[in-house]
Formats: C-alpha cells, sequence, structure tokens
C-alpha cells in the first residue's frame, strides 16, 4: 500500500510466531515456500517504496487456493521487490517456471523477422490470433502499491505515448471514469473494456484502489491493437485479428512495442527490464516475455483424442476455453497458447505456437479422414 | 498481558515523537529507516495535490467533508500505530455511494485517528450524528436497565428483539489496521474474559478456524455464523484479511448472550430472544457487558472509551453508544399507510429488511430499531426504541380496528 512503510517496524515488536500468518490449509506457491524462519529472517526488510514482506504475499495469505490449480499467491510492489524479497521470489520463480534458477539468464527477441513462418495457418480452422504481454514503467511502482498521484502520472505518461502513434497504430484513448454510454457500448461489444476486478487474488493484492481513477483503454482505428492502462499491470498490450496470419499479428505486436517504449525512454521512463527475469511484471507469473501468444482454433476430433493432453505437453502449450483462463471450450473450439513465459524469448514462444498449432492443424485434418496420427505425435519440445 | 502493553507503548513513542513534531509519513519513514532516498524524491514528486482523490461522483459523508486543504494537512500525519489518512478513507474513494443508505465512507485504524485527523472525522461525525460536536458535547454512558418502563412488546406483534453494541480494546490497533499478532491478542484477551462468565452467562468461544462441520451447521441453523465480509464497504476497509485467522463467535449455553469477535470491530456484543421482552433483553445486555468489562479489568486491559466520543469503534456511526435496539415486528396495516416513513422519522426510528441492514423489507415484516447511536444514553435510546415501538403497535392495533392514527410530534434530539 502507499500509505508509508513505518507500520512494518511497528509490527516488528511482536514475535515472529505471532505474526507469522497460518498456511496450513493453503495451497499457493508462496504457502510452499514461506516457512516462520524466513518470514523471521525478511520481514523487517522493505524496499526503497516501502514495500514489505507483509504486502507482498498478503493475496497469498487471503485465499488459500484451489486443491486443483496452484496459484502464485505473492505480487511485487516495485522494481525492487524482487531484489530484497529474493528469499521468498527466487524458490517461488523457480517452481513456477520450471526450475529457472537465480543464476540463469532470459534472452529478450522482438524481432519478428526471425519468426519462420506462421502466416499460412489454415483460416478454416484457425478462427482468430492474439498475442499480448505487459509492461512496467521504471521509476513508479506497482499497480499492488503505487498511489492516486504515481497512477495518474503514469496514465499521463502513456497517454501521451499512445496517442502520438501513427500509421497503423494511430488510435484513441477512453478514460474509464468519463467515457460516454455510447463508447462503453462500443468497448463492450469489440471485447475490448475491462471491467473493476473482481478475483479475490487481485482486490486483496490492493490492485482495485480508486478504481477507476486512472485507468482507461487505447485502441487503434483498425482495433488490431489494444493498450490497457493500469490494469493489473502499468500496461498490457495485446495485438489481434481474425483469421490464422499470426506473423502479422506478431509482426504488429513487437513493431507496436519498440514505438511505444521510445516514446517512454525519451520522456526518461523507460520500461522494467533485467537480464535475469527480463520483463518485470506485478505477478512473478508474468516475468520474463509476459507473453501469451494464442490462437482459438477448432479441433473436435484431436482434443479427443487420448493423446490431446500429452501432445500439448510435449509442445509447451496450454489449452483453456474461449472465454479465457477459466473457461470450458465449446464447439470444440479451444484457445491454445504458449505455456512459458520466463527463460525463452517472445520469438521463440510464438514460435512453438505457430508450429505446434501447424501440426495440430494436419493431426485434425488426417483424423478427418479417418487415419491414425501416431507417427505425428512429437517429441519433447 | 498488560505487562507486555505498557512496553509497546514505550516503543511507539519514537513514531509518537516523530508525528507530534509534525514530521509526515514520508519523513518519518525516512528518519526511520535507512534509505534516505526514497521517502524526499516521493514526498517533493507527489504533493497532496497530486493525490487528492477524485470524489465528484461521490455521495457519502467523507466525499462531502473532505477537501483538498484537509487533505494537504492531513496527508502526511501518522498516528502512534502509523496508520495514516489514506487508509482511512481509502473504503470511501472505493465506494461512491450505497443504494439503501448514506455511507460514511472511512474508518478509524486505531483510536488516536479520531484524534490526529480530527479535522475531518469532527465534521464527519456532526454530519452523521445529528449535528454533534465532539469539540462543546460531551456523551452519556447508562447501562443502568432498571430505568426502561413499558419494556414488554405484545408477543402478537413483537417477533424478536435485540441490543447489539460493540466493544474495542484499549491499546491494540482496530480491524482495519490490526496486524496479525495484534489480532491475535485481541482474542486471547476477550476470550479468557468470557471464560470467566456464569450462571446464564456461561457459554463457549468457537474460533472460526478450528470449526467442525458440526459445529458450523449448528451456527448457521442458530443464525450466529458470521461469514467472511463480502460487502466492498468492508473489504476496502481491509478488515478481511487475513481471513478467518483470530476470528471467532462466542455464545452462552441458553444461547441468548452472543460475541463476534474481530469482525468489524474488536467485538460485537449481541443480546436477543424470541419475543417481545426487551427489558429482559437489554437487562441481559447492560449485565453481560459490565461483567466482561470487570474480567478484562481484572488483566489490566479496559475499553477503549473517551467523554466525548463515548464508546470507540472502528466506523464513526458507531461512536458514542455504538448501539442498536431492534425488534422484528409485524405491521401489515402500518406499513402500507403512506405515514409510515414520517411517523418513523419523528420517532427516530429506522427500519430494515428482516435480513439486516442491506436488504430491502418484504411483506409485513420490519426490523425497526433506533437511528441514534451518539449524544444520548444507552437507557435513552432504548427507551426511545422501547416508546417508539409501543407507538407503532397501538397504530396498528388502531388501523385493524378501524381507528385513524395520528402522526406524532418530533422526539428531540439531545437532552437538554
Amino acid at each position: 500500500m502507499p500509505f508509508g512503510n513505518t507500520h512494518n517496524n511497528f509490527k516488528l515488536n511482536y514475535k515472529v510466531e505471532d505474526e507469522f500468518p497460518d498456511l496450513s490449509k493453503h495451497n499457493n506457491h508462496m504457502a510452499k515456500v514461506l516457512t516462520k524462519e524466513l518470514y523471521g529472517k525478511i520481514r523487517d526488510r522493505q524496499t526503497p517504496s516501502g514495500y514489505t514482506l507483509d504486502d507482498v504475499i498478503q493475496t497469498g495469505v487471503d485465499n488459500p487456493g484451489h486443491p486443483f490449480i496452484m496459484t502464485v499467491g505473492c505480487v511485487a510492489g516495485d522494481e525492487e521487490s524482487y531484489e530484497v524479497f529474493k528469499d521468498l521470489l527466487d524458490p517461488i520463480i523457480s517452481d513456477r517456471h520450471g526450475g529457472y534458477k537465480p543464476t540463469d539468464k532470459h534472452v529478450t527477441d522482438l524481432n519478428f523477422e526471425n519468426l519462420k513462418g506462421g502466416d499460412d495457418l489454415d483460416p478454416a480452422y484457425v478462427l482468430s490470433s492474439r498475442v499480448r504481454t505487459g509492461r512496467s514503467i521504471k521509476g513508479f511502482t506497482l499497480p499492488p502499491h503505487n498511489s492516486r498521484g504515481e497512477r495518474r502520472g503514469i496514465e499521463k505518461l502513456s497517454v501521451e505515448a499512445l496517442t502520438s502513434l501513427d500509421g497503423e497504430f494511430k488510435g484513441k484513448y477512453y478514460p474509464l471514469k468519463s467515457m460516454t454510454d455510447a463508447e462503453q457500448d462500443q468497448l463492450i461489444n469489440d471485447h475490448f473494456l475491462f471491467d473493476k476486478p473482481v478475483s479475490p487474488l487481485l482486490t486483496c493484492a490492493g490492485m482495485a484502489r480508486d478504481w477507476p481513477d486512472g485507468r482507461g483503454i487505447m485502441h487503434n482505428d483498425n482495433k488490431t491493437f489494444l493498450v490497457w492502462v493500469n490494469e493489473e499491470d502499468h500496461l498490457r498490450v495485446i495485438s489481434m485479428q481474425q483469421g490464422g496470419n499470426m506473423r502479422e499479428v506478431f509482426k504488429r505486436f513487437c513493431v507496436g512495442l519498440q514505438k511505444i517504449e521510445e516514446i517512454f525512454k525519451k520522456h526518461g521512463h523507460g520500461f522494467m527490464w533485467n537480464e535475469h527475469l527480463g520483463y518485470i511484471l506485478t505477478c512473478p507469473s508474468n516475468l520474463g516475455t509476459g507473453l501469451r501468444g494464442g490462437v482459438h482454433v477448432k479441433l473436435p476430433k484431436l482434443s479427443v483424442h487420448a493423446k490431446f493432453d500429452e501432445i500439448l505437453s510435449r509442445l509447451r502449450l496450454q489449452k483453456r476455453g474461449t472465454g479465457g483462463v477459466d473457461t470450458a471450450s465449446v464447439g470444440g473450439v479451444f484457445d491454445i497458447s504458449n505455456a512459458d513465459r520466463l527463460g525463452s524469448s517472445e520469438v521463440a514462444q510464438v514460435q512453438l505456437v505457430v508450429d505446434g498449432v501447424k501440426l495440430m492443424v494436419e493431426m485434425e485434418k488426417k483424423l478427418e479422414k479417418g487415419e491414425a496420427i501416431d507417427s505425428m505425435i512429437p517429441a519433447q519440445k | 498481558m498488560a505487562g507486555s502493553f505498557t512496553r509497546m507503548i514505550a516503543g511507539r513513542n519514537g513514531a509518537v515523537l516523530l508525528a507530534s513534531l509534525g514530521a509526515g509519513t514520508m519523513a518519518t519513514g525516512f528518519l526511520m529507516s535507512d534509505n534516505p532516498l526514497a521517502a524526499e524524491v516521493r514526498t517533493k514528486l507527489y504533493p497532496p495535490s497530486s493525490d487528492f482523490p477524485d470524489l465528484r461522483k461521490h455521495n457519502n459523508c467523507m466525499a462531502k467533508a473532505l477537501t483538498p486543504a484537509i487533505y494537504g494537512r492531513l496527508r502526511d500525519k501518522i498516528t502512534p500505530n502509523n496508520w495514516t489518512l489514506d487508509q482511512c478513507i481509502q473504503t470511501g474513494v472505493d465506494n461512491p455511494g450505497h443504494p439503501f443508505i448514506k455511507t460514511v465512507g472511512c474508518v478509524a485504524g486505531d483510536e488516536e485517528s479520531y484524534e490526529v485527523f480530527s479535522e475531518l472525522f469532527d465534521p464527519i461525525i456532526k454530519d452523521r450524528h445529528n449535528g454533534y460536536d465532539p469539540n462543546t458535547m460531551t456523551h452519556p454512558t447508562d447501562l443502568d436497565a432498571s430505568k426502561i418502563t413499558n419494556g414488554v412488546f405484545d408477543d402478537k406483534y413483537v417477533l424478536s428483539s435485540r441490543v447489539r453494541t460493540g466493544r474495542s480494546i484499549r491499546g491494540l490497533s482496530l480491524p482495519p489496521a490490526c496486524s496479525r499478532a495484534e489480532r491475535r491478542e485481541v482474542e486471547r484477551v476477550v476470550v479468557m474474559a468470557l471464560a470467566g462468565l456464569k450462571g446464564d452467562l456461561a457459554g463457549r468461544y468457537y474460533g472460526l478456524q478450528d470449526l467442525t462441520d458440526k459445529e458450523q451447521q449448528q451456527l448457521i441453523d442458530d443464525h450466529f455464523l458470521f461469514d467472511k465480509p463480502i460487502s466492498p464497504l468492508l473489504t476496502c476497509a481491509f478488515m478481511a484479511r487475513d481471513w478467518p485467522d483470530a476470528r471467532g463467535i462466542w455464545h452462552n449455553n441458553e444461547k441468548t448472550f452472543l460475541i463476534w469477535v474481530n469482525e468489524e470491530d474488536h467485538t460485537r456484543v449481541i443480546s436477543m430472544e424470541k419475543g417481545g421482552n426487551m427489558k429482559r433483553v437489554f437487562e441481559r445486555f447492560c449485565r453481560g457487558l459490565k461483567q466482561v468489562e470487570q474480567l478484562i479489568q481484572e488483566r489490566g486491559w479496559e475499553f477503549m472509551w473517551n467523554e466525548r466520543l463515548g464508546y470507540i469503534l472502528t466506523c464513526p456511526s458507531n461512536l458514542g453508544t455504538g448501539l442498536r435496539a431492534g425488534v422484528h415486528v409485524r405491521l401489515p396495516n402500518l406499513s402500507k399507510d403512506t405515514r409510515f416513513s414520517k411517523i418513523l422519522d419523528n420517532l427516530r426510528l429506522q427500519k430494515r429488511g428482516t435480513g439486516g441492514v442491506d436488504t430491502a423489507a418484504t411483506g409485513d415484516t420490519f426490523d425497526i430499531s433506533n437511528n441514534d447511536r451518539l449524544g444520548k444514553s444507552e437507557v435513552e435510546l432504548v427507551q426511545m426504541l422501547v416508546d417508539g415501538v409501543n407507538y407503532l403497535i397501538e397504530c396498528e392495533k388502531k388501523m385493524e380496528k378501524g381507528q385513524d392514527i395520528k402522526v406524532p410530534s418530533p422526539v428531540n434530539q439531545f437532552r437538554k
């Protein structure tokens, strides 16, 4: 919370046992890692902006988790959280990101020309393509922690940057708090409007404070490039279009991001990034590329094949319903996207999606003809 | 224990001293931490004007009272427990209004919030409590239930009677602000005291964390179980943190005296029974409260109270007596009369649905209770409720016989 760090000093008057949260019924990454000893060791630390251990873990304390899904259970309040609380966050990052070590380096590659193919996914099967990521602006604290003044500062900078874009990126910014009814309806119909978070994973982390102050949406006139300001991250950047031309989507994504970054750098506020963790975002699960690249694809036969989940796993892909992360598929149409975020580059992750989806569409076609697909099942990527 | 409590006061002196010197939050943090850069930079970069909330679409007491000038003077102050103005008002910023009630829009984090931020709280208190001015008036406390007259209602109309209030333990932060250790300390102090109750008040404690399925079902059937708050008025005020740690319910064996621990206040104390014997309900209420107070005093603790504001609770709307005395009463004829609301207003009563504060009334049965909390004593408020409900029942009886009713003249606001 942006309310000052001195409250933490007051808590230090109490013994560790008295302050340590009861995590006995919890099932999230934070609860797995945080012991009483570790809590005692780092509870007197704070980042320069005053973010403390209790701030980091509050969302994980308040949300014990789901018996089948492992949530992360902690957030960063600023760039330095990942450093000051590395004793807690490094093991969580390793757990969440396939054994990523504190000494590992993350490669960033936003050169769209390095992507091979991706422009020939069969539109009879691939209905739409989309790439999203997040960006945090250096010099500001993150959504769980920032004050109204900071959040407005982020919005101001973002609006300046985004409304100065031209060409295919030319567009308009819609602040949430002064939207007209007509604008709101249009944004809803376009599936662009984001609402005040209701998920307690986010609200318990303080991310819905002062809603809708400082929040808004920018999109280009073509409705293929969209940026959310001050939702779960400073910026969420989305490139999308109907059909299977993931190459074009990714090109627009990379070009747009680079243009935006240049403008922010000119104002002395580049993006938060380092060579160990890549792009710094609020949730540790989005570190690295923060990239989810995916398609809506028709796979009615393949999806009921016994080996479907194994194929996905080997291709390093994940499935979701077309309503998003917590939905089931409808009519055999799946949202297929990359599973990884940290430890591989943007190009590499989108390449996996492009190659993997191409293969799965071929499998689907084979199954339609009544042929077997066993010989096509790939090795682990 | 009281010993460690005194040690803690000593430990807070550093912050108190700095706060009294007028050192702002950030400056105090600067002086108490080893990182000088961040605090200074932030204070300079973000003056109060940049942080002032946008309250143009808001309709709560805080939004009415908070001006940029007041915010500017108070933003960088802290209470001895290091609670700030922004924390007090967050719930009011996040919740512009409520469909049925004018919300207060701010909470206290500790007893001292009402002093350190008095420039904001005093006008809110005045607004909410009929012009009560904490700077010139004193609040009377009277828990002598024997003074109540005509306090037994006709059971044909009154289905149940209930009196509730809250009490806070002096020296520990309130639910919006308390750390896990403080909250557990509240639980320890209260549970230890309650274990000393005897006779018709003897009972037991059910910690929310350790409820068996059977106990949980029983508490639900008795309508005793309180759940994790979902109202954003409470969650945005940080009151649901660490749920269900150190929360629980105590009730006597007869199920007529019930205490909630660490829900919206340190304690909520409820006396109730079926039927219309409000006098007996209030008598048990007063007796129970006095005994609990004695039991905590024996261990060196006391309730938060002062003669300016009476009993100190989390929400300014509950200051004074914190008392809501009410009945569930059937008024099929009266409730359809267009004068019903005016009658209630003049009697200084309010109606709610039988589901509680956020429900609308359905059918003919209403929850009728006192409007006021501060500026009148417990006895005065309960007597007003008793007189008011008796009047309503008289009206209902008259209307049953086809007779007409009168709107009563307004009851006096403050004692002379």
